[in-house]
């Protein structure tokens, strides 16, 4: 069984879901490089941002 | 005011063969349908990519959805896991998905293998669209 971390998925949903966007969102490689990594830093981001919201909202 | 519209390219009337196969082929085999238009990179980032979240959705204990009349959100979860085509078939084959989800992680694998499968009917799509024309 593989058991990653709350973490470790999202940090591989995040790469594998931006590959996918980036080739089919844009035409260009240099294009989809860019679009890829946006949305990868944004998947990541999203979910820091978030977990920082709700540790303050336990507090 | 100006504004910047992305126009369609203009389509290849003169496609040889089935209009639909890039579509058909992609849907089944994860980036085949970029393959079978020569894109083999693409294919292989895509094959590697929705391939990788399909197997390890099924590793980490992930639920397959079966066909079922119940509840909306599982017959939405059984749409999204038809898009990963063959991968799917040979899940339920093999009786690889897990029924009941217990763990959080087997939560994460069921979700896993419903979003390969609609990252793959894009990707389905996105060959389509190459095949036809409509994107260059």
């Amino acid at each position: 069984m593989f058991a990653p971390s709350h973490f470790a998925a999202v940090l591989l949903f995040a790469t594998f879901a931006s590959v996918v966007f980036g080739i089919t969102q844009r035409s260009t490689p240099k294009a989809m490089v860019r679009y890829g990594a946006y949305c990868w830093v944004m998947f990541a981001g999203v979910v820091i941002a978030a977990s920082w919201v709700m540790w303050l909202i336990k507090r | 005011m100006a504004s910047r519209v992305q126009v369609p390219a203009k389509t290849q009337a003169s496609s040889p063969g089935f209009t639909y196969s890039a579509l058909v082929v992609g849907w089944l085999i994860p980036g085949a349908g970029h393959l079978i238009i020569g894109r083999w990179v693409r294919a292989l980032l895509l094959f590697v990519s929705i391939g990788a979240m399909f197997w390890l959705g099924i590793a980490m204990q992930g639920m397959l959805y079966v066909p079922n009349t119940g509840n909306v959100l599982d017959m939405l979860g059984f749409a999204g896991d038809l898009g990963n085509g063959l991968f799917y078939a040979l899940g339920r084959i093999f009786d690889l998905g897990h029924g009941a989800v217990q763990l959080a992680t087997a939560d994460y694998g069921t979700k896993f293998i419903v979003v390969a499968g609609l990252l793959n009917f894009i990707s389905a799509v996105d060959a389509h669209n190459l095949r036809i024309g409509r994107k260059v």
